[in-house]
């Protein structure tokens, strides 16, 4: 028989409950530990050519725990936070760090490291909407879609989410943080059909914000979605050559996501990054400048404090091609002899690593047409598919779609293509940066413009 | 045979369960369950010579839904009290046009699945960490012998204990427990500046000993290393339209993506995939049989049972090159009239059912596959892949190599570096002119990600060879 205890119902509650679950871990002979609860509220539906297709409404908890046994550490979690469930988790806890090697950077921050303030990045909105306000918004971001041009003849759906949470992060220093945030999406994804020959492109568009009453209109995104799956209709493949390749602000954000990875404490002290031993050296065009902000008001990854409880601020990760900083949490930063950087992501149920916050590139002059407008011949990448990314070496190989370019202007859309090339001279062959930069997410980066890049096709 | 998992084990009552399906089943509702899981997960991992990382993950909950027409309603509770599923079935039945009916479930049966693909006994047997631990330290010893350039060696031995109860609105009470673990090794290579990565792993639904079993570890070992060494000397590999020969096993894994994902039910019930309306057609060239067979004993994408409790089966897909059926869930096959085949699937209580695949592979052919090799003038020869990823709506499909050669005048020449292939799903498979007679399913590393849920998944193949597609490369 299972014993139930109600869930506590404040950040408060979670933090008596993680002082309780530090003390029992202390008692089993942990040193030093520290606790992540996360519980959260999410609702989502999907509709699909008109009515709903799925509707998923829960309500979820989990605990994470780390201990640490001098220089021996193991990490669990549970959603199960009856009495008798988290005792047996303190002790597996324990149990499991005992079997492991020591490892003699391990460790929680320094006591004074500890973030001292935690101010509020206006993350949250209390708005609690009814479902059929969710699925009138879906129903009416895909009625967008088809209402724009006769040639969207069907749909993946529409899906409107949202989404609340609480975190609270306790550690044997006595640093208790916590934050709330939340989430409203819309997305519609139609598929248009050439009546010619039948053949069907799906394209998507999305709007994420924190503030429900910052969303834009479900009409512009069922919209913007239809127009991006129309202008697909009629692809082909082109010859194989180089040429100047332009990835719009999606597809530059994937490059900037890869250059995240690259540039991870994780990813270079196991020597797995093409980006290793480069720190202040010119990693890419003098275009370029990178930061990762972790306190942007409102940003989709800003955070008060890391997953170890050390303050978040804003890293200057590449400064006119030259790289300045990695996102290092503490013990990846031990490793390779430097602080952290307060870049420490925490999934409950496992040890930090480094993720991060706001990581943006910083906008240029042109805008997307004028970028466009300077190519000869070239192509234009509104989307990428597929793994081909090696990041220890730089290799680099995508499926890619988007239009090709002729004299200045998009001529067709192109499909079944590769594009490929090696990282570390894609990023020193950016010789123009966009003007439009957005953030839809925590990596945003504006249009950007690779001098040449090898295009695979027929 | 298992005997079946009590839903006591959950804390909740046969009475309790019914209650529940009864109060989600109103008139409109056409069908309905509830999915009870416990899952413990864990996991230990090396780098750097030393196993420093162990971890364990506990997860139960209870996923309740609902369906009506083409709505499904669905709602999921990590608290298992008779209020929770009271709530959870509320939720669910939102979907249905009236709250209001009374309709009969059925006290539901508990009986066991028909197949028993894998070991309970040996996989719930603890297993001590230090034996992990042991496992992983041979491993890197292993590795680094068979070259002094491997400089690192990544290891993580996981493991999955998972227990369901399915409850539904037709009557079945039926259980599972569902083991699974991996071994993963990835190596680097470094040489002065140039550095290098090779990975191997493998695993199922097996015990511990399964990877002990002929020093199976150590030969996982020396395949990762034996990647990474041999990219030391890979050249840019070639872009543009060539023959392309497949070894046999993982490089299946262009069956998963250019047609698996394109004949899932769900996406011909929409009519959003490249393959609907096609059954019945060529799709493929006259020696390609597929399969997608959830029953092979041990392996990583078998099941005893989906995840709605029908018993897994061998479906065929494509038969001498025509294509045959989709792979379906108790929605689809219900919306679509057509038969159903096992395929119902979800990550977890939190995750709605889709129609999934489990082991995907094509059937032997006649060839030689010395035979294969010797017929192409200039190509590639793949063997082993990274992943991949479909556009279902336009078919177009990438699958990436990460160990691949050179064919000139019918000989395997220079390891090239990785490219990524891509092509067109309903017309690839026309363009495979040979298949080998030595059919290979993969080790046991596949993971199948839709609609943001993961799945394990087996993929297979013989040897074979597509007579043109684009190889992405850098050089001309």
């Amino acid at each position: 028989m299972l014993e139930k205890t109600t869930m506590p119902t404040s950040a408060n509650g979670y933090a008596q409950l993680a002082a309780d679950v530090l003390a029992r871990a202390k008692t089993c002979g942990a040193t030093e530990a520290d606790i992540v609860v996360a519980d959260g509220e999410t609702f989502s539906v999907q509709v699909r050519v008109g009515a709903v297709d799925r509707l998923t409404k829960a309500r979820e908890k989990r605990l994470g725990l780390r201990v640490f046994i001098g220089k021996r550490s193991a990490t669990t979690s549970t959603s199960d936070f009856s009495r008798a469930s988290l005792d047996r988790l303190v002790a597996d806890t324990c149990t499991l760090a005992g079997a492991v090697v020591e490892d003699d950077v391990s460790g929680l921050p320094e006591v004074g490291h500890m973030a001292t303030e935690q101010p509020d990045l206006d993350l949250f909105d209390s708005t609690v909407l009814d479902t059929d306000t969710q699925i009138d918004w879906a129903k009416r971001g895909e009625a967008a879609a088809f209402a724009t041009d006769p040639r969207v003849t069907n749909s993946e759906g529409a899906e409107f989410d949202s989404s609340s949470g609480r975190v609270v992060l306790a550690n044997s220093h006595g640093f208790v943080g916590s934050y709330k945030s939340s989430n409203f999406s819309l997305s519609v994804s139609p598929i248009a059909t050439e009546s010619a020959t039948g053949g069907m492109q799906r394209d998507a568009w999305y709007q994420v914000q924190r503030k429900f009453a910052r969303l834009a209109s479900a009409e512009s995104i069922g919209q913007e979605a239809a127009r991006r799956a129309i202008r697909r209709l009629g692809a082909r493949k082109v010859a194989t050559k180089r040429v100047p390749v332009v990835f719009d602000q999606e597809t530059a954000g994937s490059l900037l996501a890869n250059v995240c990875s690259a540039v991870s404490g994780y990813g270079l002290y196991k020597r797995a990054s093409f980006l290793l031993d480069q720190l202040g050296q010119t990693i890419a065009s003098d275009l370029i400048t990178i930061y990762d902000d972790g306190r942007m008001v409102g940003g989709f990854g800003s955070r008060p404090f890391d997953g170890e409880g050390l303050a978040t601020r804003k890293n200057t990760i590449v400064e006119r091609g030259v790289l300045k900083s990695y996102l290092l949490d503490t013990y990846s930063g031990k490793k390779l002899g430097l602080p952290s950087t307060g870049s420490a992501s925490r999934s409950v149920g496992e040890s930090p690593s480094v993720g991060p916050t706001n990581f943006y590139l910083v906008p240029g002059m042109k805008s997307q047409q004028e970028i466009i407008g300077s190519i000869k011949e070239g192509l234009f990448v509104t989307e990428l598919i597929g793994f081909g990314i090696n990041m220890v070496t730089g290799d680099y190989s995508r499926g890619a779609c988007g239009f090709w370019i002729e004299n200045g202007e998009l001529a067709y859309p192109v499909e079944e293509i590769t594009i490929a090339g090696n990282l570390k001279h894609m990023l020193k062959d950016i010789d123009v940066v966009g003007n439009d930069l957005v953030f839809r997410g925590r990596i945003a980066s504006p249009t950007v413009k690779i001098s040449e890049m090898m295009v695979a096709g027929n | 045979m298992p005997e079946p998992v009590q839903l006591t084990t959950f804390g909740v009552t046969e009475i309790e369960a019914q209650q529940a399906l009864d109060r989600v089943k109103v008139r409109d509702v056409e069908y309905a369950d509830l999915y009870f899981e416990s899952r413990t997960s864990e996991s230990v991992s090396m780098e750097e010579g030393i196993v420093k990382r162990a971890a364990k993950s506990v997860s139960q909950g209870v996923g309740v839904r609902a369906t009506a027409g083409e709505k499904t309603g669905f709602a999921y509770s990590d608290e298992l009290t008779k209020r929770d599923l009271e709530i959870a079935a509320d939720t669910a039945r939102y979907i249905a046009n009236s709250p209001k009916g009374h309709s009969n479930v059925p006290v539901p049966t508990q009986r066991r699945p028909t197949h028993d693909l894998y070991p309970i006994e040996g996989a719930k047997a603890e297993v001590a960490t230090a034996e992990r631990v042991a496992l992983l330290n041979e491993i890197d010893a292993e590795a680094r012998r068979y070259d002094p350039r491997i400089k690192n060696v990544l290891a993580s031995f996981n493991t999955e204990y998972k227990v369901v109860v399915v409850a539904t609105s037709d009557g079945t009470l039926v259980s599972d427990i569902q083991p699974l673990s991996r071994l993963q090794i990835t190596c680097i290579a470094e040489d002065g500046e140039n550095r290098q990565v090779g990975s191997f792993g493998g695993g199922g639904r097996v015990a511990f000993a399964y990877y002990r079993e002929d020093n199976r570890h150590l030969g996982y070992a020396r395949e990762a290393a034996r990647e990474a060494i041999l990219n030391l000397s890979a050249v840019d590999a070639p872009a543009g339209v060539m023959p392309v020969v497949l070894a046999g096993g993982w490089p299946g894994i262009l069956l998963h993506e250019a047609i698996g994902h394109g004949l899932e039910a769900d996406f011909n019930r929409k009519k959003t995939s490249a393959f609907s309306s096609l059954i019945g057609k060529r799709v493929a060239s006259d020696v390609c049989t597929i399969v997608d067979d959830g029953t092979i004993p041990f392996r990583r994408g078998s099941l005893n049972m989906d995840d709605e409790g029908t018993p897994t089966g061998c479906t065929t897909l494509i038969e001498k090159g025509i294509l045959r059926g989709y792979i379906t869930d108790k929605l689809n096959a219900r919306l679509m009239g057509i038969p159903l085949t096992g395929n119902g699937r979800r990550e977890n209580y939190q995750s709605v059912v889709l129609p999934r695949m489990t082991n995907t592979f094509m059937l032997a052919g006649v060839s030689d596959p010395h035979d294969i090799i010797r017929s192409v003038k200039k190509g590639l020869y793949a063997v082993s892949f990274g992943g991949g990823q479909v556009d279902i709506t336009n078919g177009k499909f990438v699958f990436s190599a990460s160990e691949a050669y050179l064919i000139e005048d019918g000989q395997i020449t220079k390891p090239v570096k990785g490219a990524t292939l891509i092509g067109n799903g309903p017309e690839i498979l026309t363009k495979v002119s040979m298949v080998g007679h030595d059919l290979k399913l993969d080790n046991g590393i596949g993971t199948c990600g839709k609609d943001g849920q993961s799945v394990p998944v087996g993929v297979g193949l013989p040897t074979i060879k597509v007579d043109e597609i684009t190889v992405g490369g850098t050089q001309r």
